[in-house]
């Protein structure tokens, strides 16, 4: 890809991402995050990630940019007033931020192996569809693909997900169930009859809030 | 050409505004938004990291996978954290941290 292309990215993922910080009001600060993450899909793109580029762009600026926007809208959240700013403490984050800068980059100018440029490590699907064709591997249209010189990115990814890390994706289908159940139950209002007698009165106050 | 300490100087620069976003706004949805930046932050040097460490030619779809895991946990995280945020908002009518403090007395 060219550099040209890549500092364009940059630029609009850093750019918007400096937005979603300095806007004020809370659905601008949604469509920047998701116009930022767009530039670090493309960014994925650029480093021959095509699946991770895709379902960063399906997952995040998809589903979650607009329950953020849900959310955002359900609540009718307002833009902020101005309030008082705690200046020791926006003192203090600026000087958290700009101490992480510095450290990033020293440690990333004294880093000799970031200094390889991307045309230095090639992708050699020569060499991969020999290895895989020495060791048997099956998956005889992946092989086919890469003899052919297309990188079966999508294929690979199912490959590894699919063999070597298919008790991890159980553990994950997992997680996502019991998040689907925990959000439900955290959000469902509490608005069954409560036993006649004591916790009256607090039940009422409840309930106006609810 | 680009190279792999150019990722990692834009994905290190993504972190820092999420960092920054976290600890001066006082809106718990926008903390939220900057919290999920910063993931998406070492997510893409996780993803340079895989590009320039090539295995036989292609690259190590190890970290890859991590990246997956990664996004599938926040897409969770981001689901329990908003249910939490709406929790929170019908028992104090706030999304400001200032005023939620009932830990602070």
């Amino acid at each position: 890809m060219p550099s040209v292309l890549f500092y364009i990215f940059a630029a609009v993922m850093l750019g918007f991402g400096l937005l979603v910080v300095v806007l004020r009001n809370p659905v601008s600060n949604a469509l920047a995050l998701a116009v930022s993450f767009l530039g670090l899909a493309a960014l994925f793109v650029s480093l021959n990630a095509y699946f991770i580029g895709i379902i960063q762009i399906l997952v995040y600026a998809g589903a979650v940019m607009v329950l953020f926007l849900f959310i955002i809208m359900l609540l009718d959240i307002q833009a902020e007033q101005r309030r008082k700013l705690n200046l020791p403490a926006v003192a203090g984050g600026m000087v958290l931020v700009a101490a992480f800068g510095l450290q990033l980059v020293s440690v990333l100018s004294q880093f000799e192996p970031g200094k390889r440029r991307m045309n230095e490590v090639e992708l050699n699907l020569a060499i991969a569809a020999d290895t895989r064709a020495a060791s048997n591997a099956p998956a005889r249209s992946l092989n086919a693909d890469l003899a052919a010189g297309n990188l079966p990115d999508v294929k690979l990814i199912g490959e590894t997900l699919f063999t070597r890390y298919n008790f991890h994706l159980q553990i994950i289908g997992v997680l996502l169930l019991v998040a689907t159940v925990g959000v439900i139950v955290i959000s469902r209002r509490e608005d069954k009859p409560a036993p006649a007698g004591e916790g009256q009165a607090e039940r009422v106050q409840g309930s106006e809030i609810a | 050409m680009i190279t792999l300490n150019d990722y990692l100087l834009v994905s290190g620069l993504l972190f820092a505004i999420g960092l920054a976003g976290v600890v001066l706004r006082r809106n718990i949805i926008i903390i939220f938004m900057c919290l999920e930046m910063m993931l998406s932050a070492a997510n893409l040097s996780l993803v340079a990291f895989t590009r320039f460490n090539t295995v036989n030619g292609l690259p190590d779809y190890n970290g890859q996978m991590l990246v997956f895991f990664i996004i599938t946990v926040a897409a969770a995280e981001v689901a329990v954290g908003l249910a939490i945020i709406i929790a929170l908002f019908r028992a104090r009518r706030t999304v400001h941290v200032d005023d939620i403090d009932a830990m602070k007395h």
